[in-house]
């Protein structure tokens, strides 16, 4: 469902300080799977992941997102070709795409400071201009599925680690994305924690849902619903499971 | 079009909450600004306002004064001037006025002493302003002494007191007699102060105020124009304690501006970038910054020119009588009718909201361009 | 941990209606009363408008050529008929020592016309 074709990404290029983050990679990732890609910090894996979640362009090569996912996802608006290249669409489109398919879960998780739990989970809909009503019942129901629903009202300043990943979750899972999309999610959990979200994440995969994680936690990549675990070095695949 | 205001309004919503969330820092910039409003407005409203009502009331003035200069001054003109003038073409009439000022010792007031030409006042009595009436609680049947220009002092009896509604124009007067007027000041009878002229044709004024010039050149013509031109400098916008009040609040938004310009914090940056990381675009980011700019100038605004009516038109300037009293004993009670230009209105609105709006949006229009994946790679 | 929000009177709902309600509320109310302003104005020009008219009658039947706001001295007391070289007009656009002089500017209009005299 998606593929990437020699996808390189650098920074900072033709400058001294110039790096490639992801050197040449070609990959292909079904729907309805737990996808890990795996490495040390530095390797690129995030890079990897910002650019199969439609957050940066490649420098060169080709994102394709293509059959699996919903087609009203990819053509909101009508489209009579069911595979669709994200690399060549300009920013509008992208950030259509990226907002209606993939639902991210951050490292930090990333939560707004002084604003409510319900508020934040609501957030990634507030650009979409649906009835607020809609938005609030769907949040309320997404805290409730996490067991939240005491918590809607205060500030994620209060929360504790686990709600407040839980939390980050429920937002990820907003627009009701077909793929989950998360950035070494369990790097400030304890083990428990971290198996509760492996734990979310399975049931997720029952769902129907895709989930792509970046992680070198064993918790996560050794986890028995984890499908699929591909190794980063380098900006270059090392080794991949499938 | 639903489905946009639906958006747009669920992001009016994350702005208050965003605006609630820093409440210090907001209510005081509110509260600077509405103060700075509520002076310029006060100053803008009561200059305006006074300007106006000045050239309504100075409508019933003279058409001409011709005063005489002596030694740059000037000084009483001879009775003599009168036939002169009377004999330009276009003059209807010229008569003399005679008015002068007298110090008070008693409350350290300056009076301003005249002789009304249309109302018959016998010897030994005066009418006085309320302004003095007030001041010194002398009443209708009273006396008062005025000390003459040979030393000695001369008791009058006060006739009436004039309408308090004319206060604007007649607090400090005292009204007397031709003769006692010349006794105080031992004026000749042979000299008036000044000569009031009327004239057949308007527009034949600067003709006839040239011709008396020419004929008489030691007097100097004032014409009606000019007389209403003066209040229209004097409270002119520009002019005065508004152009110090103008630096300051210009001074204030310099300040305000360079604090907003200078940059977003890190925390807000940082929330610009989970913005949109998870799925707005730049211009929704944009638009939370317009709103909050918008908003706290509008409110601004809203209350601090609410605030400069209310002060100017029910409590009558109170906070600038200070200034507008300055050192003077007597000062008119009277109530400012609110003359209000929309024009300036509507200045002071564009003034005060699209530059605090524009200085908001700017810098955080830096931070919104950043790449979605931004917060993933700090 | 889990603390529960008593729930709140509006509509049954334990959440806290939107804010850009009463904020629209408000915008609505801060024009209204802008508006009001005008209103006000209008209204009060009109009912004071014959007063200001019986001011100008005792100003016509007095011959008066100023305002009694700045009694101080007299080129404040009847700027119109100050001369030229009085205080507070000693330079075309020095502020005056009164008190009232930073209010009140050199007249322009006097010193224009009289520029042919001086």
């Amino acid at each position: 469902m998606i593929k990437l074709l020699n996808v390189r990404k650098g920074f900072n290029l033709g400058r001294p300080n110039e790096f490639v983050a992801v050197d040449g990679v070609t990959l292909s990732m079904e729907a309805n799977r737990v996808t890990v890609l795996k490495g040390p910090s530095g390797s690129g894996k995030t890079t990897l992941l910002s650019l199969i979640g439609c957050m940066a362009r490649p420098t060169s090569g080709r994102i394709i997102l293509q059959r699996g996912l919903p087609r009203e996802y990819l053509f909101p608006n009508g489209g009579d070709t069911t595979e669709v290249e994200v690399t060549s669409l300009p920013e509008r489109f992208l950030t259509e795409i990226r907002r209606r398919t993939f639902g991210f879960i951050f490292q930090q998780f990333n939560l707004l400071k002084g604003i409510t739990v319900l508020e934040n989970v609501m957030l990634p809909a507030f650009p979409l201009g649906e009835k607020h009503g809609v938005v609030k019942k769907r949040a309320l129901a997404l805290l409730e599925m996490f067991g939240l629903s005491g918590r809607a009202l205060a500030k994620v300043e209060w929360l504790s680690g686990g709600e407040a990943q839980r939390v980050a979750i429920a937002r990820a899972l907003m627009n009701n994305p077909p793929v989950i999309i998360a950035d070494e999610p369990t790097a400030h959990l304890d083990s428990k924690l971290s198996s509760a979200f492996m734990e979310i994440i399975a049931r997720l995969k029952d769902q129907g849902k895709t989930a792509i994680i970046a992680s070198h936690d064993p918790l996560v990549f050794e986890a028995k619903m984890v499908d699929r675990v591909i190794s980063v070095r380098d900006g270059m695949l090392e080794g991949d499971t499938a | 079009m639903a489905r946009w205001i639906e958006k747009y309004r669920s992001i009016l919503d994350f702005t208050l909450s965003s605006l609630v969330r820093r409440k210090g820092k907001n209510l005081s910039l509110l509260v600077v600004y509405v103060l700075v409003v509520f002076m310029l407005g006060s100053a803008m409203f009561l200059t305006e306002a006074m300007k106006r009502e000045a050239s309504l009331v100075l409508k019933g003035a003279p058409e001409m004064v011709i005063q005489r200069l002596l030694q740059g001054r000037y000084d009483p003109i001879p009775m003599s001037y009168l036939e002169k003038i009377r004999g330009i073409r276009g003059v209807i009439s010229a008569e003399p006025r005679l008015w002068g000022y007298i110090y008070d010792s008693a409350i350290g007031a300056n009076y301003t002493l005249m002789v009304p030409r249309n109302v018959a006042l016998p010897s030994g009595e005066i009418m006085i302003g309320n302004g003095i009436s007030r001041r010194r609680m002398i009443y209708s049947k009273d006396m008062m002494s005025f000390n003459l220009s040979n030393g000695s002092s001369r008791v009058f009896t006060v006739r009436d007191v004039i309408s308090p509604e004319s206060e604007l124009v007649s607090a400090d007067l005292v009204l007397l007699s031709e003769g006692d007027f010349r006794e105080i000041f031992e004026l000749p009878s042979t000299h008036a102060t000044d000569l009031v002229v009327k004239i057949r044709n308007p527009k034949e004024l600067v003709t006839v105020a040239k011709k008396v010039m020419e004929l008489l050149p030691d007097t100097r013509p004032i014409i009606r124009d000019e007389m209403v031109r003066t209040y229209d400098s004097v409270f002119d916008w520009r002019g005065g304690i508004v152009t110090v009040l103008l630096m300051m609040a210009l001074l204030a938004f310099v300040i305000l501006a360079w604090e907003k310009a200078s940059g977003l914090s890190a925390d807000e940056k940082r929330e610009i970038g989970i913005l949109k990381a998870i799925g707005w675009e730049t211009s929704d980011v944009i638009a939370v910054k317009a709103y909050e700019g918008l908003l706290i100038s509008f409110f601004s605004f809203t209350v601090g020119i609410l605030l400069a009516y209310g002060h100017v038109f029910f409590f009558s300037a109170a906070l600038f009588a200070p200034a507008m009293k300055g050192w003077s004993v007597l000062y008119p009670d009277f109530r400012i009718t609110p003359f209000v230009d929309p024009y300036q209105v509507a200045v002071l609105f564009f003034l005060t909201v699209v530059p605090y709006t524009v200085a908001t949006i700017v810098p955080s229009w830096r931070a919104a361009i950043v790449d979605p994946d931004s917060v993933m790679r700090s | 941990m889990n603390r529960q929000i008593p729930p709140k009177k509006n509509g049954g709902s334990r959440f806290p209606a939107r804010k850009s309600r009463p904020c629209l509320f408000l915008l609505g109310a801060g024009v209204l009363l802008l508006g009001l302003i005008f209103t006000h104005a209008h209204v009060r020009r009109h009912s004071d408008i014959s007063s200001i008219h019986r001011l100008a009658t005792v100003v016509e039947k007095l011959e008066l050529t100023d305002l009694a706001l700045f009694t101080e001295a007299r080129y404040t007391r009847h700027p119109s008929q100050a001369d030229l070289y009085s205080a507070f007009q000693d330079h075309p656009t020095s502020l005056e020592h009164f008190p009232m002089g930073s209010i009140a500017a050199p007249s322009a209009a006097l010193r224009r016309l009289h520029g042919k005299v001086d």
